[in-house]
């Protein structure tokens, strides 16, 4: 069986897109069909992919690689490794569930569709391409989608929100690619694995001040290029503005999949390239990053705590989640002197950060369905004000989401326990003082989501709710695959973990030097 | 073979000129057939050239011998690029004129006759020869626009004409100059550029006249400062002629640049490499801002064309190979997608709507009453952004890193350049097409025209050739990187090679 398998990943939505968006704004319920039926291919896919994974091995597999444009050095490169396999699997799980959510969607429902899927096209790309070329085409490939996903279907401010968003990415782009453009100038590579391998043997730096000039300087500013790229993307304070009111404008299932996956674009984005690749000047830099880590954190924390619209405070805890990402990372890239076993911390740290990635994806995107569920019964109305007392009419609503929410929390025997577990084990022996500051963030985190929940589900009943009908059969059916993931991957993280470990320790190995 | 590329365009003006005034219709297929024809003869002729790094000739027959003219055709790689442009740019730019009623056999005589001038300067390696051709497309890019074209079309069309001329004249003096200096070098009168290139001009020499000719041709290509012909140029003119002016005639510019201005003073580049960078990131970035305070659509657009040219002219003075194959590459992708957007902007839209006033197209939802319309811009838009998977950005990306190697600030700069490029297309997409401003008056008593069959064929035919070069760049590159590594340009790239 020599198929190839990722490109037939990859090329299922795109093609599925094309065929959707060619039916015609009268054939909705087949273009609902067949995009539904695209993306669970898709998953299927995935799923094979999780199943043949030899998760022993941290080397990459399923790899195609194959000349494209030899003279540039470009090539048809992709591969999965555990991080891979982890996002793959993450598209596939979170865009169904948009799909469905957004089943009532009925203007332009075939281009709606279609978009959705080149946006999953785009993700598997970017998740398994490993050529700076063939990466950056679907990391770009993303975006347009995304656009017009704000642009056409948003909230009443869409449009500004939408071109924030579009310009803020572009200029994380056009800087990215310009240190690459740099690295591929000194090094004559485009190829990621390769990269990491010569940053390994600090070549990079010499031969980019070799082929360029300004020393060493050179160096510190193609990383800054790249790192603008990937900081906008996660987002990291202060690159993240454009963001609550790009997750606020968007329709919700359309947040669920910029919260779900997109944001994790970045996170990969510093995982695959910047730490393998830059070590050195993260090294140089890495008290400021480490600040700006703990500033993202607590900073998210309390703009969530501020803000009065339901989908602008997850938004904002989006944003904290995810710093908690970005502070094991710095933490992992430190030298490291004085401390015991250090491998076994950065592993542990490490290993957190994909099971965060993976778990915020899940709870993230659960979290934004059970809001776009209350909007339809509120007729858009999402305030924090707005509700009240609504568990006793709508108690099963209550209910699971108040799980999805303790589970962003932090809950133990819930998926969002084991990650930030992790990451603190990990960051505490690592760097004790950004771990101590970024616990503020936890709290705070614990005060805004429980003043949500009060506000919203406790106290006394709003009467103009009091008919408010409680979730459908279907609405449950959807919300039970989140729900249930949450639980089993917190209770038995090894299912995850076992994937990902291998991987993770052959990413420490990397960073020894 | 490729020669009957430039005899089929003049047949066809012939055959034109014979057409009895009524007939419409025979004039437009006939235009379309011998552009069609064009374009497969260059397809072929391309093809068929074994070694695109060599050049090879096509005709030679001596001309004036006393001057040393040759009627001499020859194309390499670089030349095979620009001719199969010019091919795609003719058939494209007629599928977007088909509704020309006012005096059509002229107009596309007069087409035809622009099509077979850049088909013959592309294709001359005697120096005469091809100044022959460029001034010959100056005569019908001046009767398109005066006659056929729309706003301020007289003043466009005289300072199109005025400004060709004068850099035509500074080319002449220029070549006159390495004429006389070359003779009393080798000893026998020469134009032929194979053999000019091997003279090695005195230094002092080449410091004056190199600018002169650089100058002279960098004009039509929009060189910052020299560029102003261009935006208005570009809005007086017919759709077909401002695709044409932004396809193929800013090229015939960059064209002349390489290959007379370069390779006959390759030291005189050298001399001057940092001011023609400085000039081309000036153009790039205050093409790129000034694009973005338009209010009339298509100004734009042809801001945006001195911007995207820019980064032809930064490719070239990299002098190296990877930013002279971006600057070919990028001279090929500019005129796929400037043509393409000049379409949706001049016959989509203006000829349907008769305004290209932002504030009027904003009340007009025309992404919603055009969708072909807003779709093709929306695509024509990201590849002029130059997003990966379209052709903009492979030529962009070999100019910058050739860039990185010696102008690293200038690079940066250029990437500020793109980065406003993103801000107007967005800017001039929403407000076109995808505004949310409350619909007016306007427009909506009337039904607009649908998008007719030829504009669709023309758009995917742009698009398809954008994405096919985007995703495939070495199909082009195989024919402009053995070329760059030729005789011709040894001297050039001799202090840069990469």
């Amino acid at each position: 069986m020599n198929l190839p398998w990722l490109t037939v990943l990859t090329l299922v939505p795109l093609f599925g897109g094309i065929v959707v968006a060619g039916l015609g704004a009268e054939q909705r319920r087949l273009a609902r069909g067949l995009t539904l039926a695209f993306s669970l291919v898709g998953l299927t896919g995935a799923l094979c992919l999780w199943m043949h994974f030899d998760a022993t091995s941290g080397n990459l597999q399923f790899v195609e690689k194959h000349d494209w444009v030899p003279s540039l050095g470009i090539q048809y490169f992709l591969g999965v490794d555990g991080l891979s396999l982890l996002m793959v699997m993450l598209t596939a799980i979170v865009v169904p569930l948009s799909i469905l959510a957004s089943w009532r969607i009925d203007d332009r429902a075939h281009i709606y569709n279609a978009l959705v899927l080149w946006l999953q096209a785009g993700l598997f790309g970017t998740f398994t391409a490993l050529n700076f070329f063939h990466w950056f085409l679907f990391w770009e490939l993303v975006l347009i989608p995304a656009f017009f996903l704000i642009k056409l279907w948003g909230g009443p401010k869409r449009g500004p929100a939408a071109t924030q968003f579009f310009i803020y990415t572009m200029v994380g782009s056009v800087t990215l690619l310009l240190s690459f453009l740099a690295i591929r100038l000194a090094t004559g590579s485009f190829d990621f694995i390769e990269l990491a391998d010569m940053a390994k043997r600090s070549e990079i730096t010499a031969k980019l001040g070799e082929a360029i000039g300004w020393k060493s300087h050179i160096g510190l500013l193609v990383f800054f290029g790249a790192f603008l790229g990937f900081a906008v993307k996660v987002p990291l304070v202060p690159f993240h503005t454009w963001l609550p009111s790009a997750y606020a404008e968007a329709p919700s299932p359309v947040t669920m999949l910029l919260t779900g996956v997109m944001s994790k674009m970045g996170v990969y984005g510093f995982l695959r390239v910047l730490l393998p690749i830059f070590p050195e000047q993260i090294r140089l830099v890495l008290t400021p990053l480490m600040w700006l880590a703990v500033l993202t954190i607590v900073l998210s924390a309390c703009a969530a705590f501020a803000q009065r619209d339901l989908k602008r405070i997850l938004a904002y805890s989006s944003i904290n989640h995810l710093g908690y990402c970005l502070l094991a990372l710095f933490a992992v890239a430190g030298a490291a002197a004085g401390i015991n076993q250090p491998e076994l911390q950065k592993a542990a740290a490490l290993n957190g950060v994909l099971l965060q990635m993976f778990n915020h994806g899940l709870t993230a995107s659960a979290l934004f369905l059970f809001v776009w569920l209350i909007e339809k019964r509120s007729g858009g109305l999402r305030g924090l004000e707005d509700f009240g007392g609504i568990r006793k009419v709508v108690p099963v609503f209550t209910g699971l989401m108040g799980i999805a929410l303790f589970s962003s929390l932090g809950l133990p025997g819930l998926n969002g326990f084991v990650g930030e577990f992790l990451i603190f084990k990990g960051v505490f022996p690592l760097a004790p003082w950004a771990a101590a500051l970024s616990t503020i963030g936890l709290l705070v985190t614990a005060i805004f989501l429980l003043t949500l929940i009060q506000r919203v589900f406790c106290g006394p009943l709003n009467a103009r709710w009091a008919q408010m009908p409680d979730l459908t059969l279907s609405e449950r059916a959807l919300v039970f695959v989140p729900i249930a993931l949450m639980f089993v991957l917190g209770i038995w993280p090894q299912f995850v973990l076992g994937v990902i470990d291998p991987t993770v320790v052959k990413m420490v190995q990397q960073l020894n030097f | 073979m490729l020669a009957w590329t430039i005899y089929i365009s003049f047949i066809g003006v012939l055959v034109l000129m014979l057409l009895p005034r009524e007939a419409a219709r025979a004039a437009r297929i006939i235009a379309l057939l011998t552009a069609i024809a064009g374009c497969v003869v260059a397809f072929a002729g391309a093809i068929q050239q074994s070694n695109p790094g060599e050049v090879t000739t096509i005709v030679k027959v001596p001309w004036i011998p006393s001057l040393g003219a040759n009627y001499f055709l020859a194309a390499d790689g670089i030349s095979l690029v620009l001719v199969v442009l010019t091919g795609l740019a003719a058939i494209a730019g007629i599928l977007f004129s088909w509704n020309v009623e006012k005096r059509t056999k002229e107009f596309f005589a007069f087409y035809l006759a622009l099509i077979g001038g850049v088909y013959g300067v592309f294709l001359s390696f005697d120096v005469l020869l091809l100044f022959m051709f460029y001034e010959l497309t100056i005569i019908p890019k001046y009767f398109l626009i005066a006659r056929w074209g729309s706003t301020r079309k007289e003043y466009g069309a005289m300072k199109l004409a005025l400004f060709s001329f004068v850099g035509s004249h500074l080319v002449l003096i220029g070549l006159i100059a390495a004429w006389v200096v070359a003779r009393a070098q080798t000893g026998h009168a020469s134009l032929d550029l194979l053999e000019l290139s091997k003279v090695s001009f005195p230094l002092g020499f080449q410091h004056w006249v190199f600018p002169l000719v650089f100058v002279g041709f960098g004009i039509l290509a929009g060189l910052w400062p020299f560029h102003t012909w261009a935006p208005t140029g570009h809005v007086a003119a017919p759709t077909a002629g401002s695709m044409l002016l932004a396809g193929v005639v800013m090229k015939l510019g960059a064209y002349g640049c390489l290959r007379v201005a370069m390779v006959l003073f390759p030291e005189g580049v050298r001399m001057w490499q940092g001011e023609i960078a400085a000039l081309a990131v000036i153009g790039i970035i205050y093409g790129a801002g000034v694009a973005l305070v338009q209010k009339d659509f298509k100004f734009v657009i042809g801001y945006s064309s001195v911007s995207h040219m820019g980064f032809v002219l930064l490719g070239l003075a990299t002098l190296n190979t990877i930013g002279l194959s971006g600057a070919v590459l990028q001279m090929f992708s500019h005129g796929i997608i400037a043509g393409l957007l000049f379409a949706v902007v001049g016959r989509m839209v203006y000829d349907r709507t008769h305004t290209r006033d932002f504030n009027d197209l904003q009340t007009m939802q025309l992404g919603k009453l055009l969708p072909f319309a807003g779709v093709t811009f929306v695509l024509a838009g990201v590849a002029s952004m130059g997003l990966p998977g379209f052709s903009g950005f492979v030529a962009e990306l070999q100019v910058l890193m050739g860039a990185w190697k010696v102008f690293p600030v200038a690079t940066i700069l250029a990437g500020l350049g793109i980065i406003v490029g993103v801000a107007y297309i967005l800017r001039a997409m929403q407000k076109a097409f995808y505004s949310d401003a409350p619909p007016g008056k306007f427009g909506h008593d009337h039904p607009l025209e649908p998008i007719s069959v030829p504009e669709r064929i023309g758009a995917v035919m742009l698009i398809t050739a954008s994405l096919v070069i985007g995703l495939f760049p070495g199909l082009l590159l195989n024919w402009i990187q053995p070329c760059l590594n030729s005789p011709l340009f040894e001297r050039l790239l001799k202090g840069g090679s990469l």
